[in-house]
């Protein structure tokens, strides 16, 4: 399941971040920014037009991505 | 390094209050400039530190990592690794990091640190990470991470004491630099953890006032009520506050010039210091109080963390017309004037997305507009009432408003289908926890701003405006002339000569001469028009031009001015922020374009229909 399809406020687990492109600089960006492996995510909030964008709590950080970045990060299956 | 100075470098994440700690160690004493051929600020202030010594601080732009993905975040690698041209590298690397944030911040605590350079990290908003019940173990961190750990508070007085002592002394030892490579980097989230594990408690991730207020803020509907309400009070506060003070520093030059006027024989001089000087500069200077105070509102809205919430809410909408979320504060601005407007673009991350709002900014209805519309409006357009409700003037003044909207549209969308780089720009936006503003920072800030449009820009356009006014005042009209003096000038011959370019959207010469001054201020059109048809007094203009201008011609004209490329003072603006004549051209020419086009259909159809 993708970040992008989880229900807002129910708790997940990033397993990975895949590139959309060979050198994606938006996937590294999201693996600087501490998506990765383990750690725990939730959607916060959703825009008021077409549910976008996210709001998505990581750590004690709240990111705004759009549907399309938030497509990139992967969760793992038995959080979901 | 000499033993009396030393170049201190502050780095750390967006929003770790890196800016407001800079402002609390060097006060006023800043020196901002931009780095040579790109539009990012270089902020620059000195301290004198209680052993005597001084310490130059520069406060690099903030970044998340050193992968370098946005200009601005490459510039603050290059000046680590010592590799600016033109920028000698630190002495000294002053890490600053959130207590509240370190899951995030310490990440790229780590990645300065593999610099292989003397660093510092100072624990920054201590008293928030208290109030929240998070402790931080900080002899711990410090012998972990091989860095001295100071704790700061830089929205308090005195709150920079224990970092003040630690750079006065001995400069600690530089940790040895790694190689940056993939397989390291990824390491780093780990090294992170483990650090989290050993020194930090936190109770919650989150703050509850956050979180209730985002509950509200970002809410779907509430959130765009907060919104329009926010907009709502900026704008009365523009009108209430900005324009009386805009239009008595237009009045005061104007006294001040007609007192000149007595001392002065009359002739060019007289002409030149009262209409060109004295003129110029309460047009110019009038621009500052609407800048000001629409500028405290933004670096208020800024500084309390709303900012990004707004461009939360409104990014889909903006993302349809090829612009992003955080275009949305410099439009709004816009409608007071595209000059703060533009200058507020600068909290547009992206590049492209900052170029694509700079260049539909002018499309918005700005205050300037009002008068040129009023009058029209006036003069041609009846008072009927239209389905016993509306009246026909208002509609009019609104379907303009929404001209200029639907216009910048348009624009956005067309230059979405056009522009070369079509790849996926990022959101990715933080929006971090709500915070009080403090006044100094505030301050500091609105006082940079004002000073960036009087430096660097009073001077381009009082030149220009001169220019203009001598364009409409020499030659002299011949001994024995009947006509308006205009008439006979250089803006005289160039008005008959655009009358046969703008024939077929239905000006005539008079109309064609008065678009000269209007583009130094666009509101100098009705003072023009009402000298060209040499009628005195404004409310005499009205009638004048009904009999004497047809009604498709008006409503041409009307189009014109919600799309042409005007004032100068927007185009030395957009010169200023982008640094790029290009730039310039290419705002004026779509403008000139899309206004003609406009114009042109508006008065073919309203003379078909006639």
């Amino acid at each position: 399941m993708r970040l992008s399809d989880l229900p807002k406020g129910s708790p997940a687990v990033v397993d990975r971040v895949d590139d959309a492109h060979a050198g994606d600089p938006i996937a590294q960006r999201l693996r600087d920014l501490g998506f990765v492996d383990g750690e725990p995510v939730r959607v916060v909030a959703c825009g008021p037009l077409g549910a976008d964008p996210l709001l998505i709590q990581i750590g004690s950080t709240r990111f705004a991505l759009r549907r399309g970045e938030a497509a990139r990060v992967h969760l793992k299956a038995e959080a979901a | 390094m000499s033993a009396d100075s030393l170049r201190i470098a502050l780095v750390g994440n967006p929003n770790c209050g890196k800016t407001a700690l800079f402002n609390l160690l060097t006060g006023g004493r800043q020196k901002v400039a931009n780095y040579a051929g790109v539009t990012i600020e270089r902020k620059e202030g000195r301290f004198v530190a209680p052993s005597g010594r001084v310490l130059q601080i520069l406060d690099l732009p903030g970044a998340y990592s050193f992968d370098a993905v946005s200009p601005d975040e490459r510039i603050t690698r290059d000046v680590l690794e010592g590799n600016y041209p033109g920028e000698a590298p630190p002495d000294l690397i002053v890490c600053v990091a959130d207590a509240t944030n370190l899951r995030l911040h310490l990440r790229f605590v780590l990645e300065v640190k593999r610099l292989g350079r003397p660093v510092v990290l100072a624990l920054n908003m201590m008293d928030a990470a208290r109030r929240r019940g998070i402790t931080v173990d900080v002899p711990e961190l410090s012998r972990r991470l091989g860095l001295p750990v100071v704790e700061t508070i830089a929205v308090r007085r005195g709150g920079a004491q224990a970092l003040i002592g630690q750079v006065d002394g001995d400069v600690p030892p530089a940790a040895a630099a790694q190689p940056d490579d993939p397989a390291s980097r990824a390491d780093l989230h780990a090294q992170v953890r483990a650090l989290l594990a050993a020194t930090v408690v936190m109770p919650r991730a989150t703050d509850r006032l956050d979180d209730a207020l985002d509950r509200w803020t970002l809410h779907p509907v509430f959130g765009l009520a907060i919104l329009a309400v926010v907009m709502f009070l900026v704008f009365q506060a523009v009108y209430s506050i900005g324009k009386p003070m805009t239009d008595a520093i237009g009045d005061g030059f104007g006294w001040l010039g007609s007192h000149l006027a007595a001392w002065l024989p009359a002739g060019p001089l007289q002409g030149l210091v009262t209409d060109g000087l004295c003129g110029g500069l309460g047009t110019v200077l009038g621009f500052l109080p609407e800048i000001l105070v629409l500028f405290l509102f933004i670096l208020t809205l800024e500084e309390s963390g709303y900012l990004p919430r707004a461009a939360f809410l409104l990014d889909r909408l903006m993302v349809s017309v090829g612009l992003t979320g955080r275009s949305f504060i410099p439009l709004l601005s816009s409608f007071a004037c595209a000059i703060p407007g533009i200058m507020g673009t600068r909290s547009i991350t992206d590049p492209r997305d900052r170029l694509a709002t700079i260049l539909v900014a002018p499309l918005m209805t700005c205050s300037a507009r009002l008068p040129v519309y009023a009058l029209l409006i006036g003069a041609f357009i009846p008072a009927h009432r239209v389905a016993g409700v509306f009246n026909l003037q208002g509609l009019v003044l609104f379907a303009l408003y929404a001209a200029g909207i639907a216009g910048a549209m348009l624009v956005g969308w067309v230059m979405k289908r056009l522009r070369r780089d079509q790849g996926e720009h990022a959101l990715l936006m933080e929006l971090p926890s709500y915070r009080l503003p403090k006044a100094r920072d505030v301050a500091i800030g609105l006082y940079e701003r004002g000073m960036i449009f009087l430096k660097r820009l009073t001077g381009v356009i009082l030149a220009l405006t001169v220019l203009m006014w001598a364009l409409s005042s020499f030659p002299a009209p011949p001994a024995g002339a009947s006509g308006p003096a205009i008439n006979y000038s250089i803006a005289g011959y160039l008005g008959h000569g655009f009358a046969h370019l703008f024939k077929p959207i239905g000006f005539n010469w008079q109309m064609s001469l008065a678009l000269i001054p209007a583009f130094a201020a666009r509101e100098t059109a009705v003072a023009a028009l009402a000298t060209v048809y040499a009628v005195g007094g404004e409310g005499a203009l009205g009638p004048a031009l009904s009999s004497h201008i047809p009604l498709a011609s008006a409503l041409s004209l009307l189009v014109w001015f919600a799309y042409a490329p005007q004032c100068m003072s927007t185009l030395a603006v957009i010169k200023r922020e982008t640094d790029s004549w290009r730039n310039v051209a290419i705002s004026f020419s779509y403008m000139f374009v899309l206004a003609y086009a406009a114009s042109f259909l508006t008065y073919q159809i309203a003379s078909a229909l006639a």
